[in-house]
């Protein structure tokens, strides 16, 4: 940014938040202002603290699974899946294959739901409201697949350390396709009011840019670091549960401003649907769990396990000490590495720029927060 | 499901890179585990920088990305033990930095190797209480600044006031 302003503006220091609009949850973020410009800004976080990885130590295995629903609780479904195949790769436990690909179904509607309510809060916040309408109500038949699976809607507790709770009700693969078919023409729906809308183009083109470089030695992860061109996706890299038989394309950026966050994760949701759409035809019959110890007990030694969750790489680390409780749980939450790189985005912007790349970063505090 | 994981866990075999470390810090290793497909080290203290930064400029490793730091906490030794997850973005595989301190002391600062390192030294700080060495802005993040004690400690109750 030029130094285009008036010689006698003060340096002035601004809060936002902790209670406001944009900010998604309780985020606060000082700013050091000149004029309109943010010249510094500390990103304030810890108000929405609950202390799970300390209540992690005080619950069995099992026990553990409920609260991770409470970690990004826009995509309950992927930290369980996180932190079920962290246990299973301590214990050496083998999923059976049907089991695999209903998590792999779930999971990426999940991740549908998740860029849904990203979309939607996103166009809000910058002011295009009919986007979050249309958004939400697609999500809402997501969430209508996720009670008739499981009974819960949003904190799903989804899956068993071995494989599942029950199958799929009788209806669900119907239900499922018959979304997966309509759904790409909403996504369209989306992409004609905002792709080459003029005012989404001003407020997103150009702002926030973030190099591929410092992206990675910020430890960027997700669709925020694809955005700058960077090509790593878990599922692709290191795939886990059955993404290695599944065919998908990676979408990244080339800028790493707004907009191309905006892009890939549109064309995430479209990737979505063709690894449903295959997963639904290659899904065989057969046990749904795998035979686990009545008692969970892994051995002694530690593990990390991470996933591509929506917001990024999810990562649990395990330690066990033998015993019915871990022993030490930290989880890697993306938003938390994600959110680092504010700082960095919004330096020379303007503060109704602000609005608009937290929105990008698509940050949900209770993982930040943990 | 794991196979994929053990497969990749390096680039051909790990005794490679313990070679090669072995051979630039002769006495940096104190510990090397392979366990679950996932590669180990524990380092001395005094090598954390020298080996953070071989890991990731060596053209074979290439351990570009910092996922996570954590520490961990063992009462009955007084200890603890700062873990270290490093990935390569390039060649996709993982590896796992130990260092084992006693409480009380301190521990160099990755920040400049990885910026990423900022806010994860700062939660370690936070939670486990242990001081990084050279860290820009060492202090709380998630709990407030004036809070007592250091939660993910082991001695540190459950519930209760502080105090």
């Amino acid at each position: 940014m030029g130094k285009t302003y008036l010689e006698h503006t003060k340096e002035i220091i601004m809060n936002m938040g902790p209670q406001h609009p944009s900010t998604h949850g309780v985020l606060r973020i000082k700013l050091w202002l000149d004029g309109e410009t943010v010249v510094k800004s500390e990103p304030i976080i810890g108000y929405l603290h609950r202390g799970i990885e300390k209540l992690a130590e005080y619950r069995t295995y099992t026990q553990f699974m409920p609260i991770t629903d409470r970690l990004d609780y826009v995509s309950a479904a992927s930290n369980n899946l996180a932190w079920v195949q962290a246990v299973e790769k301590l214990m050496g436990i083998e999923v059976p294959r049907r089991a695999d690909f209903i998590r792999v179904i779930i999971t990426e509607l999940m991740r549908i739901a998740n860029h849904l309510v990203w979309l939607g809060t996103q166009a809000n916040d910058i002011g295009a409201v009919t986007v979050l309408l249309y958004c939400f109500r697609e999500r809402e038949e997501i969430l209508d697949i996720f009670e008739m699976f499981c009974g819960a809607r949003l904190t799903l507790n989804a899956f068993r350390i071995g494989g599942l709770a029950h199958d799929i009700p009788p209806g669900f693969k119907e239900k499922v396709r018959d979304f997966i078919e309509r759904f790409p023409k909403y996504i369209d729906d989306y992409e004609r009011l905002l792709s080459e809308n003029r005012i989404w183009l001003q407020r997103t083109k150009n702002i926030g840019i973030i190099t591929a470089e410092e992206a990675i030695d910020l430890g960027l992860s997700g669709p925020s670091l694809r955005a700058s061109g960077v090509k790593w996706d878990i599922r692709k890299s290191n795939p886990y549960a059955v993404y290695d038989e599944l065919e998908f394309d990676i979408p990244t950026g080339e800028v790493g401003d707004v907009y191309d966050r905006y892009k890939v994760r549109i064309e995430e949701m479209r990737q979505s649907v063709r690894i449903i759409k295959q997963a639904l035809e290659m899904m065989p019959d057969g046990e749904i769990r795998a035979k686990v110890p009545r008692i969970i007990k892994p051995p002694p030694g530690e593990v990390y396990h991470s996933i591509e969750a929506p917001k990024g790489e999810l990562g649990f680390y395990i330690v066990s000490d033998g015993s019915t409780m871990p022993y030490r749980v930290k989880i890697r939450a993306p938003s938390f590495v994600n959110l680092q790189a504010l700082s960095k985005m919004i330096e020379g912007h303007l503060v109704a720029d602000i609005v608009a790349i937290i929105g990008s970063i698509d940050i949900v505090l209770g993982e930040v927060d943990r | 499901m794991n196979n994929q994981n053990e497969k990749k866990a390096l680039p051909e075999n790990y005794e490679k890179v313990i070679n090669k470390i072995n051979n630039i810090f002769s006495t940096a290793i104190i510990e090397k585990k392979f366990d679950r497909g996932e590669l180990t080290l524990t380092v001395k203290p005094e090598f954390l920088i020298p080996v953070a930064e071989f890991l990731k400029e060596e053209p074979e490793l290439k351990f570009n990305f910092l996922s996570d730091i954590c520490a961990v906490h063992f009462p009955k030794e007084k200890e603890f033990e700062v873990v270290y997850n490093l990935y390569s973005i390039i060649f996709h595989h993982r590896i796992r930095l130990k260092v084992r301190i006693k409480e009380g002391e301190s521990i160099t600062s990755l920040t400049r190797v990885w910026s990423a390192a900022n806010w994860l030294e700062r939660e370690v700080y936070d939670m486990s209480g242990i001081t990084f060495d050279g860290h820009p802005n060492l202090k709380r993040i998630l709990l407030s600044g004036d809070w007592k004690g250091h939660p993910l400690r082991k001695d540190y109750p459950l519930s209760g006031k502080e105090e």
